[in-house]
């Protein structure tokens, strides 16, 4: 066991234990070390007095000096309203064309529309605002429920298919599913779709379809297919497909007749917020 | 360097005064004395008159003066630019000097100023010695101060060291005290001073004192302040000695043509107490009087030779000189000299003096070329600077007849002191159009106006249509120009043709 003896050498007791014949010596610890030390514990006690330290029950020591990181989250949002006071207030009053062609205030609203569409939109349609199948593509000059300022602007505000009572609404029938027309028609039907864009069909089927277009489709997408914005009627006639192009999506489509929802936005921002986000995707889609 | 010198000499009674600088001592004793540190030994250096103290004194209020002056001197500058005439303002990132402004971009500028300045230094040294060190460095010019100052409240050598050593008494308590006041106040203008590069000088120093001044200008004049007192008051030549890495560089720089303060001992030894009815002969003219220690601020003495403490300030030779007058000996037994001459003479053969050596001719010609570089880039700084960043999500956007648009953000730079308005065209496969958010219409070419002195990002839609498509990678240029002016900056139209449905 251990025996405490001085070493030979150096004259300095031993801590008495011995590992392979190597013993060790007993210093002091280093004079600046200890004083670090108690230093460091002062510190700390000072800590425990001005700052929240130690846990309860159902709270904890709040320190003398009232630090406290949610309420700094509450001062530094209140500085942040403050900073954007002036800004935040012209676009309150001005109007979403002047908000567009005033180049300060345009570059603002594009700022706040930025970080607002990354928090919000971008779930959908992604960070870069082109969207995905059955997601509308916000890049592109194409729109559902068209692409003004106003139009956009309204479409945030009220939503598609939203609990809005004044929300865009329009229905693609389940054709297939809900059998409106059998599956031969809705065959046809495609070819005649994937010929209204142009692009090489069955002749013999479009000409088939004719009639069936003429009595169910027409209401909405118009004779020539090419849409109602006003009704949130697709252009049949364009290269954009919001669920796809190809003949098995088209199908798909008319048999399904799919429809997402975009909730109405108007209670989650205030209007300085929605006008921003009606400048950004404004600007980011060509500005219709 | 071989320096010899015959300490054969007869001993004779000698003024109770050496070196007194920890290393100079530890170099003359074979005994290193216990422990590795030493405390630091106070130096009351003499007041000396003389030419170089002349100079010495002009340096000191030519480099005070810039110091605290420039930032008053102002420069009008169109609009609501500053109208200070040196100032680095770092909330506009801007540096402005007189006439010349720089940007962030131009940072090369004070590099090439940074390089030049080291340039100068080494070929001032190669030359001259260690001038920078002696009469110009800050630390010199204000621990001079410093010291004047302390003679001021104390007196001269001898007083200051009766009142170090006398007990305390009131005396002593407001000759400190004062001291002391004066040191901080200085220190408190030098700190003070240097905030007001960085601000506008009269509006910073009205709300410095009423607090409304911005906390870095509180935090860097009580942190200069300090440092000033410190370095100036209380530490002095040890800052050179052990802090300044400039005394370790100099060895390369200097040789034994360089001129520096040199001990002439070649007429001086062998030294010895010289009494008014001897002659001169068979002896030096070094009396040994120990005034070139006395005076000498880095407490060492200039009779061992060269180095490292030594700051080339000439005090030593002021010093020597006004002894030689009294002992009616030629002046110059200590001088700006050169080893090689000292040597030549010690060997009975004349002095020769190099100014043109290998090294000063590599020194002034890296000068000039720096020089010239920094003029020639200053001359044909352009006045404009474009940059081109392509959007990366999405990096092309399909339209509903199969034309595609690409997104760029562009950035203009103004380097003018007025606003301007640059058309910016898009150099690529025909029938591209431009347009931007805010802007109705769609064009070829566009009008971007950018105030004066500022940068302005712009938002640009390009849209190919779809016969102009041949490509997946289209090699295009943004040319953005004034009437007298233009640059073109090369990017790529994405057009994902291989991506086509």
């Amino acid at each position: 066991m251990s025996k405490r003896e001085a070493d030979e050498v150096t004259g300095v007791e031993t801590t008495g234990h011995e590992w392979d014949g190597i013993r060790e010596l007993d210093n002091p610890l280093p004079r600046w070390w200890l004083y670090m030390f108690w230093a460091g514990v002062v510190v700390a006690i000072v800590y425990w007095v001005l700052m929240p330290a130690w846990p309860g029950a159902r709270s904890y020591t709040q320190g003398i000096l009232g630090q406290s990181d949610r309420a700094d989250v509450a001062v530094a949002l209140n500085d942040l309203k403050t900073v954007r006071g002036a800004q935040a207030a012209r676009l309150k009053t001005a109007s979403l064309e002047e908000i567009e062609r005033d180049p300060e205030l345009q570059a603002y609203a594009q700022a706040v529309g930025q970080s607002v569409f990354g928090d919000n939109c971008a779930t959908c349609h992604g960070t870069g605002g082109v969207g995905a199948k059955g997601y509308a593509n916000l890049r592109d000059d194409v729109w559902l429920w068209g692409g003004s300022l106003e139009d956009i602007h309204r479409t945030i505000e009220v939503g598609i298919r939203a609990d809005h009572p004044q929300t865009r609404f329009s229905q693609m029938p389940a054709f297939g599913r809900d059998q409106m027309l059998s599956a031969v028609e809705i065959s046809d039907l495609t070819e005649y779709v994937v010929a209204l864009s142009g692009r090489p069909a069955n002749a013999a089927a479009v000409r088939r379809a004719e009639p069936v277009y003429q009595a169910q489709c027409v209401a909405c997408h118009g004779p020539a297919g090419v849409g109602d914005q006003k009704q949130g009627a697709p252009n049949l006639t364009d290269q954009e497909w919001l669920y796809g192009s190809t003949r098995a999506d088209i199908h798909a489509q008319i048999w399904n007749g799919r429809a997402g929802v975009m909730p109405s936005w108007k209670n989650r921002f205030d209007p300085e917020t929605l006008k921003a986000l009606a400048v950004y995707i404004h600007a980011n889609a060509g500005g219709q | 360097m071989t320096v010899v010198i015959d300490r054969t000499r007869a001993s004779a009674p000698k003024h109770e005064a050496g070196p007194v600088s920890a290393a100079a001592r530890a170099r003359k004793s074979a005994d290193p004395g216990g422990g590795l540190y030493k405390p630091r030994a106070p130096i009351y250096p003499k007041l000396v008159h003389g030419r170089w103290r002349a100079i010495k004194w002009a340096v000191m209020i030519v480099t005070l003066a810039i110091y605290y002056i420039t930032p008053w001197i102002r420069w009008d500058r169109p609009g609501v630019l500053p109208d200070q005439a040196v100032l680095v303002d770092f909330a506009g990132r801007r540096f402005y000097f007189f006439d010349i402004q720089l940007w962030p971009q131009e940072v090369h500028f004070i590099t090439g100023l940074l390089v030049a300045s080291a340039l100068a230094l080494f070929l001032v040294t190669a030359l001259f010695g260690r001038l920078w060190c002696g009469y110009a460095c800050p630390q010199t010019v204000w621990t001079d101060l410093f010291i004047y100052v302390e003679r001021l409240f104390e007196g001269d050598r001898n007083a200051r060291m009766r009142l170090d050593a006398a007990p305390w008494s009131l005396n002593k308590a407001w000759r400190k005290v004062g001291k002391h006041a004066v040191w901080l106040g200085i220190a408190f203008a030098t700190g003070g001073a240097w905030i007001f590069y960085f601000h506008d000088a009269p509006s910073l120093l009205r709300d410095f004192w009423i607090g409304q001044g911005p906390v870095t200008g509180y935090v860097f004049c009580v942190l200069l302040t300090f440092t000033t007192y410190v370095f100036a008051g209380t530490m002095r030549e040890q800052v050179c000695i052990y802090m300044c890495p400039w005394p370790r560089i100099q060895g390369a720089m200097l040789d034994t043509n360089s001129l520096q303060v040199t001990y002439r001992y070649d007429r001086g030894e062998p030294r010895g107490a010289h009494k008014k009815s001897a002659g001169w002969e068979g002896r030096g003219d070094c009396v040994d009087c120990n005034q070139c220690v006395t005076a000498c601020p880095m407490g060492i003495d200039i009779r061992d030779g060269a180095q490292l403490e030594c700051i080339n300030c000439g005090l030593c030779i002021d010093a020597c000189d006004e002894i030689m007058l009294k002992v009616e000996r030629p002046i110059g037994l200590i001088a700006y000299d050169t080893d090689a001459a000292v040597e030549a003479r010690a060997a009975g053969k004349p002095g020769v003096y190099r100014l043109i050596r290998s090294r000063t001719v590599f020194y002034a010609v890296a000068l000039a070329i720096v020089g010239g570089l920094m003029a020639w880039g200053l001359s044909i700084r352009p006045t404009m600077d474009l940059h081109v960043l392509h959007d990366r999500n999405p990096v092309f956007v399909r339209l509903h007849d199969g034309a595609v648009r690409n997104g760029y953000t562009i950035k203009i730079a103004n380097r003018t002191f007025q606003a301007q308005t640059y058309t910016v065209a898009f150099d690529g496969p025909a029938g591209a159009i431009l347009k931007t958010p805010g802007d109705r219409g769609s064009r070829d070419i566009l009008q971007v106006e950018v105030p004066a002195n500022e940068v302005r990002a712009v938002r640009i839609f390009v849209t190919l249509p779809p016969d102009a498509i041949s490509a997946t990678n289209l090699a295009a240029a943004f040319v953005v120009a004034t009437p007298g002016d233009e640059i073109r900056v090369k990017t790529t139209f994405l057009s994902g043709a291989a991506n086509a449905p």
